[in-house]
C-alpha cells in the first residue's frame, strides 16, 4: 500500500494482570480516515482505543506488549511523553464528562493546562473556533459562563468533543460517543464526525454497525481480543472475508 | 400469639429509640432551661470577675476561638495533602497503604487523654526543650504547656478525622473527571488540583468542620497542655498559656469553693459550648448531605 | 432515521494530502514546554508523599513518645519506680506518700466496673434502637432519629460529665438510696451516654447495608417483619454489630472527662458499683498536671497511658477486622 498510515499497531498483545484483553493485534490507521472498531462488548475494542494514548497506563497491573506507533514513534518507548501524546491524540468518553464548571472553562481547560496561551483575547478565538468546530457555538454563545451541567446530553457531548478539539489534536479517539444519546443527538455526533474527518484522523469504537457502517471508511472487526477482519467498511458490510464477521454484522451472534 | 411476639418486639425497640431520644431531650433541655437564665451580652463579652462568681468568659471564648484555629491551620493542610496522597498516589492493594490507612483509622479510636500525653512527652518536653535550647540559651520559653503545643497536640487529635472524610469525598469524585483531564493532557497535579480538589471542596469543608467541632469540645488533651483556669491576659505569644471553654467547665463544675454562685455561670458556659458545638455538627451534616444529593445527580 | 448512510452513496477518497495539525515549533514527541510540566509532576509527587509520610511518621510517633516517657521504668528511676512497681505491693494506688504505691489493680479494677456498668446499660438500648430505625421506623421519621440521636455524639464529653454531676448523680442517690453522691454506678450511667451514640451509628450502618434482597426473601416465605429482623437481618449484621460493642468499649475505656468528673476518684479496690471509683484515664488526667516531671510517678502514669493506647489500639484493630468481614460478607470483597 503506498498510502500514509497515522498509527500503526504492530503484535499487540495487551494484559490485565494475568488477563489477555488483546491477542496479536496488527493494524494500520490512516491519516484523516474515520476507521470504526466493532464487536461485541468485552471483544477487547475498548481496551485497543485505550492503549493508543496510553489510557490504560492508569489502571494498576495493565501492560501491553508489541508496537504501537504514532507517526513513526514509538508510543511506549521509555522517551514518550505520555502527557505531550495525550494532547496529540484526544479522546471522547462514552458516558459525555464535561467538568462540574462553566461551558468557556471547560473548552478553555486543555488550553490552559498545556499552557498554550495565556491571552484573554486568544483564548475567546480558541473557545468559539473549537465551539463552532463541534457546532455546538449557536447553542450555547449566550450562556458560555454557565455551568456545562445544565446542558443536553448530546450538547454536553458536543462540548467534549470541542473540549478535545481545543487543544489541537491529531488523532481523536472516539469510545461510543453517541451511545448514551437520542437518535437525535446521535445524528448531529454523526454529521460532526463526517465533518471532522477533514482535520483529524479519527478512531472510533461503536456497537451500532449502523453507525459503523454510516461514519466510517474503515472497519475493524473484534472478537475475543483478536482483531478478526479489518477492510474498508463497504467491503466489510458488504462481503465479509470471516464466517464470524458475517455472523455478527448479520445478526447471528449475540 | 405470633402477632403478639412480633408487636411486643417492635415496642420494644421503639421504646429504646424513645428512651436515648428522651435523655438527650432532657440534657438539651435541662442546659437550654438553666443555660439561657443568666446568659446575656456581658457574658460573653466580659472577663470573669469575684472569682468566677460574676462577670462573663470572654477570654475562655477568645482561648477555644484561637486555640481551633491554630489547630485548623496544621490539621487541615497535613490532612488534605495525606488524604490525597492515598487517594490519588498510593496504590490501594500495596502494603503500605493497608498499613498507613489502617495506623490513621487506629488513631480515630486512640482515647484522647493519650493525646494529652502525646503532647506534654512530645511538643512540650522534646520539641520544646530543644527550641529553648537552640534560641532561648535554655531559658524556660516553649518548654511548657502552651497554646501552642495545646493546638498542636488537637491538631494530631484531629488529623484522622480530616485524613478519612477528605479521603472519602476524593474517592468519590467519578474516575471519568480524572480520565478527561488526563485525555487533555493535563499532569495529574493539575488534575488533581483543577478537577479533582474543587469538587472535594464540601469534603475538606466538612472534614474541617469535624475536626473543628471535636477541637471545641475536647477537654482531656488540653489539661496539661496549655489551658488554665484564670488568667489575667489574654494570650499574645504562642508560648502563653490560655483559658478554655471546657476546661473551665471542668474547674467550675468540679473545684467550685462555692457551688450555688457559680452555678448559673457554669449554666450559661455550658450553654455556649453546646450551642458553638451543635452549630459546627449541623453545618458539617448540611453540607455533607448537599454533597450526597449533588454527588448523585 | 433521518441520518443519511453516507459511506454507501460516496467513494471511499483516502486522503492525499496530510496536514499534521501541531505547533510547528513543536518536534513530534517531546516538547520541552511538557518536560518542564513533568518535571513539576515528578516534583509535586515526592513533595506530596513527603508531607503524607511525615504525617503518618507523627501519627507514629504518638506511639513512640507515649512509650518512651515510661521506658527509663524498665532499668528503674532514681526514686525507685520500675516496670514491676504497679503490678506487685499491695492492692494500693497512693502514687503521693513517703512510701509511694504504684499498683494498678485498682485502677484496671475500677475502669473494667464503670466500662461494665456502661455496656450493660448502653448496648441492649442502643441496639435496639438502631434495630427500630433501621427495620421498623416508618421513612420520614427514620430520616431525623438517626441525625438526632448522632447529635448526643457531638455533646463534649465535659457537657455530659457536667449534666451528670450536677443533675444525674442526685436523681441516682435518690432512686436507689446510695450514700456517696459520686459512684461508679452514676459514673456508669454517664457513660452509657457517651457510648450509645457509637455503637447505635456502627449497628445501625451495618443493618442498612444488609442488601434488601435478604428481606424480601424472607418476608416472601411468610415471616413477619420482626421475624425477619431478628433472623435474617440481625445475624447477617453480626460482624458489624460486633465491631460496635467492640468500638464502643474501646470508646468507654478511654473516656476521660465523664469519668473523672463524676465517679469520685477513689481507688477503692472493691466490686461494689454503689463506692466511688478511679480509672486509669482519670488518674492520669487528675495526676499528670501536678506531677514532677521524670519522677517515678510521672514515668507511671506514663506506662498507664501506653496501656490504654495499647488495649484500644488492639480493640480498634478488632473492630476494624470484624467490619471488613461484614463488608466481606455482604458484598464479597472490602
Amino acid at each position: 500500500m503506498g498510502s500514509p498510515v497515522k498509527i500503526t499497531v504492530s503484535g499487540a498483545n495487551f494484559f490485565y494482570g494475568s488477563n489477555q484483553a488483546l491477542h496479536d493485534v496488527s493494524m494500520e490507521i490512516r491519516p484523516q480516515f474515520v476507521t470504526a472498531l466493532i464487536g461485541p462488548s468485552g471483544c477487547g475494542k475498548s481496551t485497543f482505543l485505550r492503549s493508543l494514548n496510553r489510557m490504560n497506563d492508569l489502571i494498576p497491573g495493565a501492560r501491553l506488549e508489541g508496537k504501537v506507533e504514532l507517526d513513526g514513534e514509538n508510543v511506549y518507548s521509555d522517551s514518550m511523553d505520555v502527557i505531550h501524546l495525550r494532547r496529540r491524540v484526544g479522546m471522547i468518553f462514552q458516558k459525555s464528562n464535561p467538568f462540574p464548571m462553566s461551558s468557556y472553562d471547560n473548552v478553555a481547560y486543555g488550553v490552559r493546562v498545556n499552557g498554550l496561551t495565556k491571552k484573554r483575547i486568544e483564548l475567546d478565538e480558541v473557545v468559539e473556533k473549537t465551539l463552532r468546530a463541534a457546532a455546538l457555538w449557536d447553542e450555547v454563545k449566550d450562556r458560555l459562563h454557565r455551568s456545562a451541567m445544565s446542558l443536553s446530553g448530546g450538547q454536553q457531548q458536543r462540548l467534549c468533543i470541542a473540549r478535545a478539539l481545543a487543544v489541537e489534536p491529531e488523532v481523536l479517539l472516539m469510545d461510543e460517543p453517541a451511545s448514551a444519546l437520542d437518535p437525535i443527538s446521535t445524528a448531529k455526533i454523526e454529521e460532526l464526525i463526517y465533518d471532522l474527518k477533514r482535520t483529524y484522523t479519527i478512531i472510533i469504537v461503536t456497537h451500532n454497525m449502523q453507525q459503523a457502517a454510516r461514519v466510517s471508511d474503515e472497519t475493524g472487526f473484534f472478537l475475543s481480543g483478536r482483531l478478526v477482519e479489518f477492510n474498508e467498511t463497504k467491503k466489510l458490510f458488504t462481503a465479509p472475508r470471516n464466517r464470524e464477521t458475517e455472523d455478527y454484522i448479520t445478526g447471528r451472534f449475540g | 400469639m405470633r402477632k403478639f411476639v412480633d408487636r411486643t418486639f417492635v415496642v420494644l425497640s421503639l421504646a429504646a429509640t424513645v428512651i436515648i431520644l428522651a435523655i438527650l431531650f432532657v440534657i438539651i433541655g435541662n442546659i437550654a432551661y438553666h443555660g439561657t437564665e443568666r446568659l446575656s451580652w456581658e457574658f460573653i463579652t466580659a472577663a470573669p470577675e469575684s472569682g468566677m462568681t460574676a462577670g462573663g468568659i470572654f477570654p475562655a471564648i477568645y482561648g477555644t476561638v484561637l486555640l481551633v484555629l491554630l489547630m485548623s491551620l496544621a490539621a487541615v493542610p497535613f490532612g488534605v495533602l495525606v488524604a490525597i496522597y492515598f487517594a490519588e498516589y498510593a496504590r490501594p492493594e500495596s502494603r503500605l497503604y493497608r498499613w498507613t490507612r489502617m495506623a490513621v483509622n487506629n488513631l480515630a479510636g486512640v482515647p484522647s487523654i493519650v493525646f494529652g500525653l502525646f503532647g506534654l512527652g512530645f511538643f512540650v518536653q522534646s520539641i520544646g526543650k530543644a527550641i529553648d535550647r537552640a534560641a532561648y540559651s535554655g531559658r524556660l520559653v516553649y518548654a511548657q504547656p502552651s497554646i501552642l503545643w495545646a493546638a498542636m497536640t488537637m491538631a494530631v487529635l484531629t488529623l484522622p478525622v480530616v485524613i478519612i472524610t477528605v479521603e472519602e469525598t476524593l474517592r468519590a469524585v467519578p474516575r471519568d473527571y480524572r480520565e478527561a483531564s488526563l485525555a487533555l493532557g493535563a499532569t495529574k497535579l493539575q488534575t488533581i488540583f483543577r478537577v479533582v480538589l474543587p469538587q472535594a471542596w464540601s469534603g475538606v469543608m466538612t472534614g474541617a468542620i469535624l475536626a473543628i467541632s471535636r477541637g471545641a469540645g475536647e477537654v482531656a488533651p488540653v489539661l496539661f497542655t496549655g489551658a488554665a483556669y484564670f488568667l489575667p491576659r489574654l494570650p499574645s505569644h504562642p508560648a502563653d498559656q490560655f483559658m478554655h471553654l471546657g476546661y473551665h467547665i471542668w474547674v467550675l463544675t468540679t473545684q467550685s469553693t462555692n457551688v450555688e454562685a457559680t452555678k448559673p455561670l457554669l449554666y450559661s458556659t455550658v450553654f455556649v459550648l453546646v450551642v458553638l458545638t451543635f452549630l459546627l455538627n449541623i453545618t458539617a451534616i448540611l453540607i455533607r448531605n448537599r454533597m450526597r444529593k449533588w454527588a448523585v445527580r | 432515521m433521518k441520518t443519511k448512510f453516507r459511506n454507501s452513496e460516496r467513494e471511499l477518497k483516502p486522503a492525499t494530502t496530510f496536514r499534521p495539525n501541531v505547533d510547528p515549533n513543536v518536534v513530534a514527541g517531546v516538547s520541552p514546554r511538557s518536560q518542564f510540566r513533568h518535571a513539576i509532576d515528578r516534583l509535586a509527587e515526592i513533595l506530596i508523599s513527603g508531607v503524607a509520610f511525615f504525617t503518618i511518621a507523627v501519627i507514629f510517633l504518638i506511639f513512640v513518645y507515649v512509650g518512651k516517657e515510661a521506658l527509663p521504668l524498665v532499668w528503674g528511676t532514681s526514686d525507685g519506680a520500675t516496670i514491676a512497681s504497679p503490678f506487685t505491693g499491695p492492692f494500693t494506688w497512693q502514687p503521693v506518700s513517703t512510701v509511694p504505691k504504684y499498683n494498678v489493680f485498682p485502677l484496671i479494677l475500677g475502669t473494667l466496673k464503670v466500662t461494665l456498668i456502661a455496656m450493660l446499660l448502653g448496648t441492649p438500648l442502643a441496639l435496639a434502637a438502631a434495630l427500630y430505625t433501621a427495620e421498623f421506623a416508618p421513612g420520614r421519621i427514620r430520616e431525623w432519629i438517626k441525625p438526632a440521636i448522632e447529635l448526643l455524639a457531638g455533646i463534649p464529653s465535659v457537657v455530659l460529665g457536667s449534666f451528670a454531676l450536677l443533675v444525674l448523680a442526685s436523681w441516682v442517690q435518690d432512686a436507689f438510696g446510695i450514700v456517696y453522691r459520686l459512684n461508679a454506678l452514676t459514673a456508669g450511667i454517664a457513660l452509657a451516654l457517651a457510648i450509645i451514640p457509637i455503637i447505635y451509628t456502627i449497628s445501625e450502618d451495618a443493618l442498612t447495608a444488609v442488601p434488601r434482597l435478604y428481606r424480601e426473601a424472607s418476608l416472601a416465605l411468610g415471616a413477619s417483619k420482626a421475624q425477619t429482623a431478628v433472623r435474617v437481618v440481625f445475624p447477617s449484621a453480626i460482624p458489624g454489630i460486633a465491631a460496635a460493642i467492640i468500638l464502643g468499649f474501646g470508646r468507654a475505656i478511654g473516656e476521660t472527662m465523664i469519668v473523672l468528673m463524676v465517679s469520685g476518684n477513689s481507688a477503692i479496690l472493691s466490686l461494689d458499683p454503689a463506692l466511688p471509683v478511679r480509672t486509669l484515664s482519670a488518674t492520669i488526667a487528675a495526676e499528670m498536671a501536678e506531677v514532677v516531671v521524670g519522677s517515678g510517678h510521672y514515668r507511671i502514669l506514663f506506662f498507664i497511658g501506653t496501656l490504654l493506647f495499647l488495649i484500644t489500639a488492639v480493640l480498634n484493630w478488632v473492630g476494624d477486622r470484624f467490619n471488613r468481614r461484614l463488608r466481606e460478607r455482604l458484598f464479597g470483597s472490602s
